[in-house]
């Protein structure tokens, strides 16, 4: 890693009551590139994501934003931090009284001064890559889970932002549709160079998409590797998770190569 | 003992945190309606959610309480002899007490539930988490064009239920029970001071603010509400718990506004 990390989260604990759940997460993200957290359910891979959007407070341990403290940055810098982050909710968030052309025009309805036709451009054509033309005026309650996932991706793109977290961006979609948004994100990470923060279950395919890729297990971050690394790892935890999720396909593979 | 101190205490607690996040809430609302840039059409809609779509409510409740009031004065006062003051009477007691308190209970249940309801729905629909994430502040983009809302159309739909509720008592006091016209139309004129007619507005204008500060951070805060459950029965508790405090708040304020405007 050469470039200074964009976010970098130290020794980080969270517990809900009795409930430890963090127990020193240690996460760095490089600027420009793509890192995926991946790990079970309900291991605390959304609270990490929640933590580095300001949302939540860790109970020790510092979550910083290009070396700042953000818990301790004030409403209106946070603000400016937000500025460059888009953001895609596990459960989407769409404003649910609101059209999806209007959740998606509202970003730049709000904090850009771009007229009423411009704004129509853009969110059309973000629409449409997200293969979701013709349902503007519907409202999210209307939409299929994994429809309301895509308009909240095209929301969280709209404004072209520098740092991108999408949590489970593909879980609810058919594998044609996963895979036609892997190249969608590939091919807009070329184009933009963002830096992206994916949480996911998808793991052999996501691969494909992350510059890194960690493992939340027990409260803690096991490792950070480069996809092949992670694949090839010989720690026991990694192992045993590369081999449930990829089935026997690599496992084998792998003891071939031992 | 201890244990009934230490639930004591904990209460104690609980009500002094949730009064402070709700001077927070204040602040942060402020803060928004002050800054640029400023939007008209939210509040402009707002007016209609909170203020057109009560005038209904504002209107029937207002006849009838002008219609009792014209019943009972008239029997009151004629023991009296006094009929010919029932127009001020009638006047006095809507615009000085009724009006606003009756107008802002109405408003409490109509539109200030709605509110409570509406963003607290938003709260754990992390809608609210995902407007701080691109960046657009909640106060400013939900809160503030509630708070102007309430503070324009409280004033005005007192102003309704007044008028309304005069016409009321005219209708029981002097068609019905024969009451004599002139007598209600000038004592009324000549009893009713721009003072009394100062103490209902601001009344109105306080009621709406508080309407919309209850209701509003009830709701914002749903998350944070204790022993109200999780998900819909959470908000419905909340939404409930913000309607009786803010019509006791409401008759709290009322006495103390009056005592301090008299
Ligand atoms: N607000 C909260 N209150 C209590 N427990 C929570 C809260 N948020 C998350 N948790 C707990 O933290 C754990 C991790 O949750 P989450 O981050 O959603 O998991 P993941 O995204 O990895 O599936 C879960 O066990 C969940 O119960
Ligand atoms: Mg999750």
């Amino acid at each position: 890693m050469s470039t200074q990390p964009v976010i970098e989260l130290i020794d980080v604990w969270k517990s809900f009551g009795s409930q430890q759940v963090l127990k020193g997460v240690n996460l760095s993200v490089t600027e420009g590139k793509t890192t995926v957290i991946v790990g079970a359910s309900g291991q605390g891979k959304s609270l990490i994501v929640r933590h580095i959007l300001g949302l939540v407070k860790p109970d020790k341990g510092k979550v910083l934003f290009c070396g700042k403290e953000i818990t301790g940055v004030s409403k209106k810098e946070l603000m400016e931090i937000r500025m460059n982050f888009g953001v895609l909710f596990q459960n989407a968030a769409l404003f649910d009284s609101m059209t999806v052309y209007d959740n998606v025009a509202l970003p730049l309805r709000e904090r850009t001064r771009k007229t009423e036709r411009e704004i129509g451009k853009i969110v059309h054509e973000k629409l449409a890559i997200m293969d979701l033309g013709g349902n503007d005026d519907k409202y999210p309650a209307q939409l299929s889970g994994g429809m309301r996932k895509r308009v909240g991706l095209a929301r969280a793109l709209v404004l072209d932002p520098r740092i991108i977290f999408f949590d489970e961006p593909t879980t609810g979609l058919d594998a044609a549709k996963s895979r036609e948004l892997y190249r969608v994100f590939y091919q807009t990470q070329a184009r933009l160079g963002y830096t992206a923060v994916i949480v996911s279950h998808d793991v052999p395919k996501v691969l494909k998409l992350a510059d890194y890729v960690a493992l939340l297990h027990d409260g803690a971050i096991r490792d950070l590797l480069t996809p092949e690394e992670f694949q090839l790892s010989q720690d026991p935890v990694i192992r045993e998770y590369v081999e449930t999720t990829m089935g026997p396909l690599y496992s084998s593979k792998m003891e071939d190569a031992i | 003992m201890p244990d009934f101190l230490e639930k004591l205490g904990g209460n104690a607690l609980y009500y002094i945190n949730q009064t402070g996040r709700m001077g927070v809430f204040l602040f942060y609302s402020v803060i928004s309606i002050l800054r640029p840039p400023y939007k008209i059409f939210p509040a402009v809609r707002q007016i209609y959610v909170i203020g057109t779509l009560s005038i209904f409510v504002i209107i029937f409740t207002g006849a009838f309480t002008g219609m009792v009031l014209g019943l009972q004065g008239y029997h009151t006062l004629r023991k009296f002899g006094a009929e010919g003051l029932l127009g001020s009477a009638v006047a006095l007691s809507l615009i000085r007490e009724l009006g606003p308190v009756l107008a802002a209970l109405m408003v409490t249940g109509r539109a200030g539930s709605a509110i409570c309801a509406e963003i607290g729905i938003m709260r754990i629909s992390e809608q609210i988490d995902a407007l701080e994430c691109m960046a657009i502040d909640p106060h400013k983009f939900i809160v503030a064009p509630k708070f102007i809302a309430g503070i324009i159309s409280m004033p005005l739909l007192t102003a309704i239920f007044d008028v309304i509720g005069i016409l009321g008592g005219y209708v029981v006091g002097v068609k019905l029970l024969g009451a004599d016209e002139g007598a209600y139309f000038s004592s009324m004129y000549k009893d009713v001071d721009f003072q009394d007619v100062y103490m209902g507005f601001i009344k109105a204008v306080c009621f709406g603010f508080l309407i919309i500060l209850i209701t509003a951070s009830k709701g914002f805060y749903v998350h944070l509400e204790k022993g109200g459950g999780f998900g819909a029965e959470g908000v419905s508790y909340t939404t409930t718990s913000a309607v009786v405090m803010a019509s006791v708040t409401i008759l709290l304020f009322d006495y103390f506004l009056t005592s301090v405007l008299l």
